[in-house]
């Protein structure tokens, strides 16, 4: 790779988050729980960065780590066009786009402050994915419909 | 679909074809709950009542439902009464009780907690209205007075006045309305109108919707007015509530350009809503309404757990 390009350096093993909406690398950051990282991991983010196929984007690489479905789920639906590659020895092993499952569990708070899910019970919140293009979410306890994903993050 | 052993949480868990099915039902069960028939299809059958919040007509009919069908109830009708008061989740409540019944009638202030129960209960839980959620008994029985006036349902027009955004029978009944394809008007002052998802999904669904300010010019074609109560608490300023709550009073002056058999329906409690000298009137369908809840109730439980037999 050209060193003009190199915008952060190469991660031996870990996940790059690339093609995230233009100034949501620090939401993704916060879902991925960066402060909780290995003290010897790095964390690289690349704000505003030139892309051929969103325009403008965010990259976010952390090294040493895989996110959980659960935290693929919560990229998804604030940064849809996220892509996710895994990394080990230097090399891509594994690239795929995020991709919204059916339900939406232990991801957001419902909306909705009277909702049994936002009471201290034994339970997780739960969303159905009602609607795709735009995306709203539809709580299973109370059917409130949501599509402010970036203010309910659990 | 048969009913038996399922969860009733809202009114969208129902085909049209299930509800015409209970409706059907409810009919034949009305000489069971008025008492001059017997019935004991529930008589090896045991209900929990489990309401967190204050009821009057909801828990007193499930509960005649019950006896009339032989059954017998456990109740909670004091929340503070029980140990949610030391902390207990309703998930270990609801748990615990279903273990002690055959079904369970919820009532709960938070949206979403009959859906909880239903989740923590492996025995059947019907929702008696969660926060401002889902109501589908009452929606239940609002049809059959419908019903029972028209002899059908299909075509009705139907003004829907009052707390559109809060008062959760609407959001239910709203829902069926457009099941059966009634024309739905809607009369709200502008702070109490239909959620707009609620009004998407009725227009989803086909539903012929609009909307009419002027109660008087609502109601001049309408088969029913159904009228909900405008609850105080939900307004900030008092001289706002009067001005509201005023412009949406139903007395013999307002009906006069009214159908002959104009059906006026509310939930109850009333407080102010309807004159009382409505209440003497052909027009008058509160207290039926109110009645009919024992025979659809006896009708859902029968379905629920004793697979309809003998009700059917």
């Amino acid at each position: 790779m050209p060193a003009k390009e190199l915008k952060i350096t190469p991660i031996k093993n870990g996940t790059v988050i690339d093609h995230i909406s233009n100034g949501l690398a620090l939401e993704v950051l916060r879902i991925i729980g960066a402060h909780t990282l290995d003290k010897d991991s790095t964390v690289s983010v690349a704000l505003h960065v030139r892309s051929n196929k969103i325009g403008w984007k965010d990259i976010v690489k952390v090294e040493n780590m895989e996110l959980s479905p659960r935290k693929v789920n919560a990229i998804a639906l604030i940064a849809p066009t996220a892509t996710i590659s895994i990394i080990r020895d230097y090399k891509v092993r594994e690239k795929r786009s995020v991709d919204l499952p059916e339900r939406i569990v232990g991801v957001l708070k419902c909306p909705n402050a009277n909702c049994i899910s936002n009471q201290p019970e034994p339970i997780e919140s739960e969303f159905e994915v009602t609607n795709r293009h735009p995306v709203i979410l539809t709580c299973a306890y109370c059917d409130r419909e949501t599509s402010d994903f970036l203010h309910h993050l659990a | 679909m048969s009913l038996h052993g399922r969860d009733l949480i809202s009114i969208r868990d129902l085909s049209r074809e299930e509800i015409e099915g209970i409706l059907a039902a409810a009919k034949k069960m009305i000489p069971y709950a008025e008492g001059t028939k017997v019935l004991h299809t529930l008589a090896d059958k045991l209900v929990a009542m489990a309401f967190f919040e204050p009821s009057t007509r909801t828990r007193l009919s499930f509960e005649s439902a019950v006896h009339r069908l032989g059954g017998n109830c456990i109740t909670i009708a004091d929340a503070s009464v029980t140990s949610m008061r030391k902390g207990e989740s309703l998930y270990d409540t609801i748990r615990m009780l279903s273990s002690y019944a055959d079904a369970i009638v919820i009532r709960h202030p938070n949206e979403g907690a009959a859906r909880l129960a239903a989740r923590a209960s492996d025995r059947p839980v019907l929702n008696a209205g969660d926060g401002a959620g889902q109501h589908p008994t009452q929606t239940l029985l609002d049809l059959l007075t419908m019903q029972e006036a028209f002899d059908t349902l299909s075509g009705l027009r139907v003004v829907l006045l009052g707390d559109l955004k809060f008062g959760r029978t609407v959001h239910s009944l709203a829902h069926a309305l457009a099941l059966f394809g009634c024309e739905i008007v809607l009369t709200a002052p502008p702070s109490l109108a239909l959620p707009d998802p609620a009004r998407r999904r009725l227009e989803h669904m086909g539903a012929h919707i609009r909307e009419e300010a002027d109660l008087r010019r609502a109601i001049r074609d309408a088969d029913v007015l159904y009228v909900t109560r405008i609850q105080k608490e939900r307004f900030g300023d008092e001289t706002e509530y009067r001005e509201v709550a005023g412009s949406y009073h139903v007395d013999a002056d307002l009906l006069r350009d009214a159908k002959p058999r104009l059906a006026v329906m509310h939930p109850l409690p009333r407080v102010g809503e309807i004159s009382p000298e409505i209440d003497e009137t052909p027009h008058a369908a509160y207290f039926r309404q109110a009645f009919l809840a024992v025979p659809v109730r006896m009708a859902l439980l029968d379905a629920i757990l004793a697979g309809g037999r003998k009700g059917g």
